[in-house]
């Protein structure tokens, strides 16, 4: 689920107590390292990526997917080389790449890894992988499961050294039965090859890998309600903290991590985190999966270098808007959960986390959609709030209620059926949804709300202006 | 705004009986109860057949001692693959007694979940999905002709008892939209005369082709790659100076 974490970048929340400001003071730590790390001449922006730079070679099924190929395509080459260097060697590899997660929310992988080296207390350590991908405009993991499942299996493996994990579970969204299977037959291979299991490459350590198949809940992409989910009961997210570090799946410390972020460190131990840090601009790093889905001509998922202009993403793979750049109305830029921007912002925004959040939106999971101006705007984000109000888990108040109160009253107005002074209502209801739940759902489904209110208040008045007219005064008008 | 929410009761009070609305209605397209039906109820014998029996010992297998809790969606979904798509109320017992669980926290896994259905359902559930990218790119006109191709309301099986169609949310194949999952498998890139064929197939009851219709792979842009033309780099291509030697 985008936005897990997203909360950490926003400064300390009251509801993470002490641990609030020491996250953040280490997110700074890191970033100064980082930029004194760089070579002088950062990047501003990105640039279309030459083919042996991308890390998912497969993406699009081209060749084969089993062990044999994923071999000769460069997987699991050196992994026992890599596993020898050891946990610090692995998580200083990933701090120097500046990668961040990928599922959403954006946290520095190299720290979250690093949380894990406190010293054992005697409990078993777990990697949980998020493979429960179910943002609308998300489907970049389903690439990876199914076309280049060894990547997964691999950076499962370098991820669980990292940090000290004794297995590793795949928690995988139920309706990707074949893309379970893929991945299922991929982990046998690398047990038959001792690529896995006991004495996993030759290096000594241990590990195992399990796949779990989820039943269809959104809201399983939390990190805490994946681990609920896991431990076989309702997906309903834990109150933060104690946090997932340290007491997490079956009551072990545990890393929760997204499945590109996973099958992407292998391809960073063996280039070194110098190369993977080359592209994107500065706390922006790597190369990033792109979905691009709506109103384009031809939607595609591609790899491409982060900080890359929006404009020139889908001007290049996606065939371009329908009907021209001319007809664009809007996009959604990080997955349904982010506020969407207006065609003026679109010309020169960049695809990374800074300048997304810079205007006024975010990054997320870089599900791109776009909708050009045929679209009924209000319809299309009250279609998203009613799959937040299906997907609510029903714990915590503000959401399980305001989402259904946004729903019904933003449902009135894509007729118009509504008071103009229902509009700062609907933004106060947002607003009071907002950061007061435990898991991110709350804020993923007040966001879309409040881009439109945002960026299309006219049009919204347009409507019901035209409803007053057809129809005479709307009921709400009258009562309120 | 308290005062005007007063006059806004009062006015409904006028309208209807039930002015106050304290909780949501229901968050699922299904009852959270379950009802006694003679093909649902507890006296209707649910027993693993042999070969699942294999599967729910593997499954217990990767769960820690202690923990095997943790296997319950998976026997969920193996039992109901085995009563045939839906999930009768005696193989919940049935994952309770294996689980050594109050049957009470069978019940509430099942009703949490979208993908476990508590009533019987055709042999093709055919669900469509309709959130935002699938939308944008028509999904309504294929769900009319579904409905329309089947006679079957969303929500509801075919008169045939072949069918039954949902109405869900994001699938995760949002670049391939639209898209209806039938049982396991994608059907993307749809067109309304695709959903026909796919209807009229399954009807004989054939296989229809799954995958994308437009005639590309998987997500690849259609009508020519922009990335990913070379062929793919071979072991050690870039490796970092660290590793060489070691």
């Amino acid at each position: 689920m985008a936005g897990a974490l997203t909360r950490f970048f926003k400064g300390a929340k009251p509801q993470f107590g002490i641990v609030g400001p020491l996250v953040n003071s280490n997110a700074v730590a890191v970033r100064n390292q980082q930029s004194q790390a760089q070579a002088p001449p950062a990047k501003t922006r990105g640039s279309p990526l030459a083919d042996c730079d991308r890390v998912f070679t497969n993406l699009y099924g081209r060749h084969d997917w089993r062990l044999k190929a994923a071999m000769c395509r460069g997987d699991w080459y050196m992994t026992k080389q890599i596993l020898l260097k050891g946990s610090d060697w692995i998580v200083n590899e990933l701090k120097t790449s500046g990668l961040r997660g990928r599922g959403g929310a954006g946290f520095p992988t190299g720290m979250k890894w690093s949380f894990m080296n406190k010293p054992s207390d005697g409990r078993p350590k777990y990697l949980v992988i998020n493979a429960d991908e179910g943002e609308p405009g998300t489907c970049k993991d389903r690439e990876i499961m199914r076309h280049d499942p060894h990547k997964l299996v691999e950076g499962a493996l370098i991820a669980g050294r990292a940090i000290g994990a004794q297995a590793a579970y795949i928690y995988i969204r139920g309706e990707f039965y074949n893309e379970a299977s893929n991945l299922q037959v991929a982990i046998a291979e690398a047990y038959q090859a001792g690529l896995i299991g006991k004495n996993a490459c030759c290096s000594g350590y241990d590990f195992d890998v399990f796949v779990h198949r989820g039943a269809g809940a959104y809201i399983c992409g939390e990190e805490t309600a994946l681990i609920e989910s896991i431990e076989g009961k309702q997906g309903k997210p834990r109150l933060k903290p104690p946090f997932p570090a340290d007491v997490g799946l079956f009551g072990c410390p545990t890393t929760v991590n997204n499945v590109e972020t996973i099958a992407t460190s292998p391809t960073i131990c063996r280039r070194g985190g110098k190369w993977f840090s080359s592209f994107g601009r500065p706390r922006n790093h790597g190369t990033k999966l792109f979905n691009i889905s709506g109103h384009v001509n031809t939607p595609c998922t591609v790899e491409e270098e982060m900080s890359i202009p929006l404009k020139e993403l889908i001007e290049r793979h996606a065939g371009g808007v329908i009907g021209g750049w001319e007809n664009l109305l809007a996009v959604i830029p990080g997955g349904s959960s982010t506020p969407l921007i207006p065609k003026d912002v679109c010309e020169t925004v960049l695809m990374d986390f800074d300048a997304l959040v810079a205007a006024q939106s975010s990054f997320g999971t870089a599900a791109i959609i776009v909708m050009d101006k045929s679209t009924d705007i209000v319809k299309a984000i009250a279609r998203l709030i009613m799959f937040y109000k299906h997907e609510s888990c029903g714990q915590c108040t503000p959401c399980r209620e305001g989402v259904s109160w946004m729903n019904k009253i933003i449902y009135r107005f894509v007729d118009g059926n509504a008071s103009p002074k229902e509009i700062d209502m609907l933004w106060e209801i947002s607003k009071q949804i907002e950061g007061h739940t435990i898991c991110a759902l709350g804020d993923g489904a007040a966001w879309p709300v409040q881009g439109l209110i945002r960026h299309f208040r006219p049009e919204l008045e347009r409507r019901m202006a035209e409803y007053a007219c057809t129809y005479g005064p709307s009921k709400a008008e009258r009562l309120y | 705004m308290l005062s005007s929410l007063r006059t806004g009761v009062q006015g409904l009070l006028r309208a209807s009986s039930r002015s106050l609305q304290t909780s949501s209605a229901l968050q699922h397209d299904s009852l959270f109860v379950h009802r006694d039906t003679p093909e649902d109820n507890p006296k209707v014998p649910f027993e693993f057949s042999e070969a699942n029996q294999k599967r729910v010992q593997a499954l217990l297998d990767i769960y820690p001692e202690g923990h095997k809790r943790g296997a319950m969606i998976p026997l969920l979904d193996l039992a109901q693959r085995q009563a045939g798509g839906w999930l009768p109320i005696s193989a919940m017992h049935k994952v309770a007694e294996i689980l050594k669980l109050p049957r009470m926290r069978v019940y509430e896994v099942a009703t949490f979940y979208t993908m476990f259905i508590r009533r019987p359902i055709g042999k093709y559930h055919v669900q469509v999905c309709t959130t935002t990218p699938c939308w944008l790119r028509g999904s309504d006109a294929i769900l009319k002709a579904l409905t329309e191709g089947t006679q079957c309301a969303v929500g509801g099986n075919s008169p045939c008892g072949k069918f039954s169609i949902s109405e869900v949310e994001c699938l995760g194949a949002c670049v391939n939209a639209p898209m209806i999952q039938v049982n396991d498998d994608y059907y993307e890139d749809l067109t309304v005369e695709d959903t026909k064929e796919i209807i009229e197939k399954l009807k004989r009851d054939e296989k229809p082709k799954a995958g994308p219709r437009s005639g590309r792979f998987a997500s690849e842009p259609l009508g020519g790659l922009t990335s990913l033309s070379e062929e793919p780099t071979g072991p050690g291509y870039g490796l970092q100076d660290a590793l060489k030697g070691a």
